[in-house]
């Protein structure tokens, strides 16, 4: 059985409604300033900031004797600020004066982990690029982490900036001054810059193992080469080869084939079985075992991101 | 090699300096890039080609573009040049 309330107006659910949707104001008359009337900022009825006495509005503004708590906020404020910063310098003096010192042979960095990454990495994954070697097969687990925390940003800033194409059709005649205006030269760079842009972003990402470079660098050159062809012909020629559903499709497609295959290597190191993918001669493309793939599926989500980045902040889609 | 390395050095605190002082904020962007692109070369005369390529794209590339997006979004950019909104 529950209460009937004749009150029902009046709850605080009902009180929380009306100022959600902006029917009435909680603050009116609680608030500790007197709201100033309109003649005392601007003289005449008609709105002009450059008619504004600035004087007056500073002297409203910086009221504070009437609102000592204010100032006692203020004072605390600063002093909290600087005694945090103070605190935060202190921890990481403190922190890098424990570091052990450079060079030191009996220093972490110095230990059986890096001597081992040296001496049998190439043999165990089969990349030259020993870098790369570490980021993807031996902490795999982390860069693996690191790509899932890139969608999930990517992801909210598409649900944050995303328009639907009606709303980007009727905001057209405002956005069109930002459109790219037709300009040979900038055009005729573009057509001879971007194919050597792309082609050396896929350079770099498919010759992640061999030499320096890997997923990340190239998908981030391959994404700028996207961005300057889009900031020179629009998003109208753009969408005729990349538009929001190969987006989808090559960004969720990429993520679903790279964790399958880390899912792989979880598996068989966990159990302890003899890994069956073949690794190669070291120093050919196609070798080190599955590091070529995953360098290929770490650069499309990357270029996908930087890419949708820009479109989502410049037009609000694809 | 060295003093070529004293100078990037230099060059890098003053434009990490007056990236954060200057009141412009197309300026301080532009600084910015510069920043982005002389840590490039220091990180690859620190031999660790990988992140240099990673810095020139990443930081002088494409966040500072989001950068002047958002600036152009936010109005902050005058037209025409002119520094007279900036300069009050």
């Amino acid at each position: 059985m529950s209460r009937i309330r004749d009150d029902y107006e009046n709850c605080l659910w009902r009180r929380l409604v009306r100022w959600m949707n902006g029917e009435t104001d909680p603050f009116e008359g609680k608030m500790e300033m007197e709201p100033l009337r309109e003649a005392d900022y601007f003289g005449d009825s008609v709105y002009n900031p450059d008619r504004l006495d600035r004087e007056k509005i500073d002297h409203y503004l910086e009221d504070t004797k009437k609102n000592t708590e204010m100032r006692a906020f203020r004072v605390l404020y600063c002093m909290g600020s600087v005694a945090l910063c103070l605190l935060l310098i202190a921890v990481l003096l403190l922190a890098v004066s424990w570091m052990p010192a450079l060079g030191d042979p009996n220093g972490p960095n110095n230990n059986e982990v890096s001597v081992r990454y040296v001496e049998k990495g190439m043999e165990e994954s089969g990349a030259v690029n020993m870098v790369t070697n570490m980021i993807l097969s031996y902490r795999g687990f982390d860069t693996f982490g690191e790509t899932c925390v890139l969608f999930i940003a990517s992801t909210c800033v598409i649900i944050l900036l995303r328009k639907n194409e009606e709303k980007i059709r009727n905001t057209r005649e405002t956005d069109w001054q930002y459109e790219p205006k037709p300009d040979a030269i900038l055009q005729k760079m573009t057509l001879v810059l971007v194919p050597p842009i792309f082609l050396y972003g896929f350079y770099i990402i498919l010759n992640g193992h061999l030499s320096p470079g890997g997923g990340f660098s190239g998908g981030a050159v391959i994404g700028a080469g996207l961005i300057l062809y889009v900031t020179t012909f629009g998003f109208h020629m753009t969408q005729r080869f990349f538009n929001e559903k190969i987006y989808e499709w090559v960004k969720v497609g990429a993520l679903s084939l790279y964790s399958v295959t880390m899912i792989y290597y979880f598996y068989t190191g966990a159990n302890m079985i003899r890994n069956m993918i073949p690794l190669g001669t070291p120093g050919d493309i196609l070798s080190s075992g599955m590091i070529l793939p995953i360098n290929l599926f770490v650069g499309l989500e990357v270029a996908c991101t930087m890419y949708a980045f820009f479109a989502l902040f410049r037009r609000g889609g694809m | 090699m060295e003093v070529f390395k004293d100078i990037l050095l230099l060059f890098l605190i003053v434009c990490a300096i007056s990236a954060s002082l200057i009141r412009n904020p197309l300026l301080s962007v532009i600084v910015f890039m510069s920043y982005s692109l002389i840590m490039s070369i220091i990180w690859f005369l620190l031999e660790s080609p990988d992140l240099a390529i990673t810095e020139a794209a990443v930081g002088a590339g494409v966040s500072s573009i989001l950068f002047f997006v958002t600036l152009r979004k936010l109005k902050a950019l005058s037209e025409g040049g002119d520094h007279e909104q900036d300069s009050r």
